[in-house]
């Protein structure tokens, strides 16, 4: 018997009862859907977080002042505790390093700051001229404040969009005057947006002038942190470790001493991002493949009791012909049908649920091919593996006793 | 196609106790017979037809086809031979349900790889059924649907029919119809084994085996027929 006749038999046996063909295939839908729709998120907030990260810029080491427990660690907890690091380290590194193309300086501190009658508490951040080349991050009106402006400390800022649409709203805010502290500064420029990371919304900060931020607003000496920009990603590791030699030396910290900074690598941070990700998506796609083992189970259910129900059809099947694999071909094709509709309405549902995570909760989410094809594959998997049990024991039945029975 | 028993015995086993169902039966049934099968129930004669129509085996003894010991064959070559050279008719009709009459007629084509719908259409004229093609079989009279049988067993061609209680369910009138259709393939040289235990049914046939107690009681020419054209 041709495969596409036992194919034929096997969709008008499912077609007889709809209704028990749609809840036996339920379990294969939920279980792929929800495949489907697992991957695809992580994917998503996999590709997203990669993305956050490389606007960051990947060829960036952080150095922040504080005792760690080690320079390696990601999650060190108290860190800015002390106030060794300075503006002349960034200059130092800047200076005597190669491969070194730019350092900028950092410090922040919240602050309320006042525009007319509106006012908001905010991220007062002060940098280095060469900031936004640093961070990649330009402002999108006006301009970032320069060397001269740094020199000679002035009053001037350049907010993120978070606080351009606080105090001023929909007006033009270049050329206004803001109080920060109760020094007044003037606004020179609005950077570009640049989203959220988490809670974190990184447009809630206005910058000024590292030094004007230093001796103005705050009267510190010392910055919250380095940024050093390395020319190309592969000279990273070289560049780590100059850049800690040089600062040991500058802070005089002896040989075997903890150092009162720390220096991150952005790949490295990427990297623990990405692993914790692919970890839970990993572990959410397991919990998703067992739903789909027990939709296969649901299969085997109602292919064995299909097997009972249709023991006389088997009989009279024989009778006329068929072979102990005709039998088990059309009871297998009938359960890898019923898992293969299954596992393609799932795929549709597991999109369809996808977008309107997407849409709704607005996560991002990425539906590859492969997530497709895996869940896809898997669910065909599971009814041939399923079906093939009832299917063995359909064909092996006695053609005597299967003409019989009631 | 000439078929053989050779002191054929056929044991069931139901729970620790052997039932002996066949206890050596040696029965040789030549082309173009027509043989009524009779006996009280139990006396074996069912079981002896599931041995000659190729769904049981022999406990010992041999089944011959044309000479040739059909124990020996695989599953699939007694499923060949029955798709090939036999034809069943059963009491209960044993159509696929929810199946139009010309599937049920096309269904020992498909496991003979063949799709002619126009051969399943003339199977049914044959059996007077041409206009009761797309008919479900609940939707056709006792009659009808053992005629629609008679179709699906006509429609491989084949040398044998083997009928277990063809009329059992069916009324006389109807019977008389169903016998009358299976003396006229007789007629055509279609060898014919019937089981029964109505005597006016077993008269249509030319030779009655009596069955009693696994055994063949008695094997005679049936003289009261209704003489028809001898055949062969």
């Amino acid at each position: 018997m041709p495969l596409w006749a036992g194919a034929r038999i096997a969709l008008r046996a499912l077609t007889a009862n709809p209704l028990r063909s749609i809840l036996t295939g339920l379990g294969v839908i939920i279980g792929v859907a929800a495949v489907v729709t697992t991957i695809s998120i992580g994917a998503g907030a996999r590709e997203s977080t990669r993305q956050q990260i490389a606007a960051l810029g990947t060829n960036l080491l952080t150095v922040i002042p504080g005792r760690g427990r080690s320079a390696g660690g990601i999650f060190t907890i108290g860190i800015g505790g002390t106030q060794s690091l300075t503006a002349e380290d960034g200059e130092a590194i800047a200076d005597s390093i190669p491969g070194v193309e730019a350092v900028a300086g950092e410090f922040n501190r919240q602050a309320q700051v006042v525009a007319g009658s509106q006012n908001t508490m905010t991220n007062i951040s002060g940098v280095t001229s060469n900031f936004p080349e640093v961070r990649d991050w330009e402002p999108a009106e006006g301009a970032f404040f320069t060397e001269e402006d740094l020199r000679s400390r002035a009053r001037v800022a350049v907010i993120g969009r978070t606080v351009k649409e606080t105090l001023f709203g929909d007006e033009d805010a270049i050329g206004q005057e803001i109080r920060i502290n109760r020094t007044t500064f003037q606004v020179m420029g609005v950077m570009a947006r640049k989203g959220s990371t988490g809670f974190n919304d990184r447009d809630d900060v206005i910058f000024v002038p590292l030094t004007s931020a230093q001796k103005r607003l705050f009267g510190v000496k010392f910055v919250r942190a380095l940024y050093v920009k390395v020319r190309s990603p592969d000279q990273m590791d070289t560049v780590l470790h100059l850049v800690e030699d040089l600062l040991l030396g500058r802070h005089r910290i002896a040989n075997g001493r903890d150092p009162d900074f720390l220096i991150r690598n952005q790949a490295d941070i990427v990297e623990a991002f990405q692993g914790v990700n692919r970890t839970i998506t990993v572990l959410l796609a397991v919990i998703a493949g067992v739903s789909l083992i027990v939709g296969g189970i649901g299969i085997m259910n109602i292919m064995l009791v299909s097997v009972t129900e249709r023991t006389r059809e088997i009989g009279i099947r024989k009778a006329v012909g068929a072979t102990r694999r005709d039998i088990l071909v059309q009871f297998l094709v009938e359960a890898v049908s019923l898992s293969v509709t299954g596992g393609l309405l799932g795929v549709a549902v597991g999109i369809g649920v996808t977008r309107a995570v997407t849409a709704l909760a607005g996560w991002a989410t990425l539906i590859t091919p492969s997530a497709v094809a895996l869940a896809f594959g898997f669910a065909a998997a599971v009814g041939i593996l399923f079906g093939l049990y009832p299917a063995q024991r359909a064909g092996r039945l006695d053609p005597i006793e299967a003409l019989r029975s009631e | 196609m000439r078929l053989e028993l050779d002191t054929v015995t056929k044991v069931y086993r139901m729970g620790a106790v052997d039932v002996p169902a066949l206890r050596g039966v040696t029965l040789r049934i030549a082309m173009g017979e027509f043989v009524a099968v009779m006996g009280p129930s139990g006396s074996g004669k069912s079981t002896c037809m599931n041995i000659l129509g190729l769904l049981d085996r022999p406990t010992t003894g041999r089944c011959l086809f044309d000479g040739a010991d059909v124990a020996a064959l695989s599953d699939r070559e007694r499923a060949h031979l029955r798709n090939q050279r036999l034809g069943f008719v059963f009491q209960s009709f044993n159509l696929l349900p929810r199946t139009p009459a010309i599937e049920n007629v096309e269904l020992p084509m498909v496991y003979a790889g063949r799709f002619e719908r126009a051969r399943a259409q003339a199977m049914l004229e044959r059996v007077g059924l041409g206009g009761r093609a797309h008919h479900l079989p609940t939707q056709l009279s006792g009659g009808e649907q053992q005629r629609v049988a008679i179709a699906r067993a006509l429609v491989m061609e084949p040398s044998v029919i083997l009928a277990d209680e063809p009329t059992g369910n069916l009324d006389t009138a109807t019977s008389a119809e169903i016998m009358g259709l299976l003396a006229g393939l007789n007629n055509e040289g279609i060898t014919i084994v019937l089981v029964t235990h109505e005597p006016d049914v077993a008269a249509h046939a030319k030779r009655i085996v009596r069955f009693r107690d696994g055994r063949i009681e008695r094997d005679e020419r049936n003289l009261t027929r209704p003489a028809p054209a001898e055949v062969r």
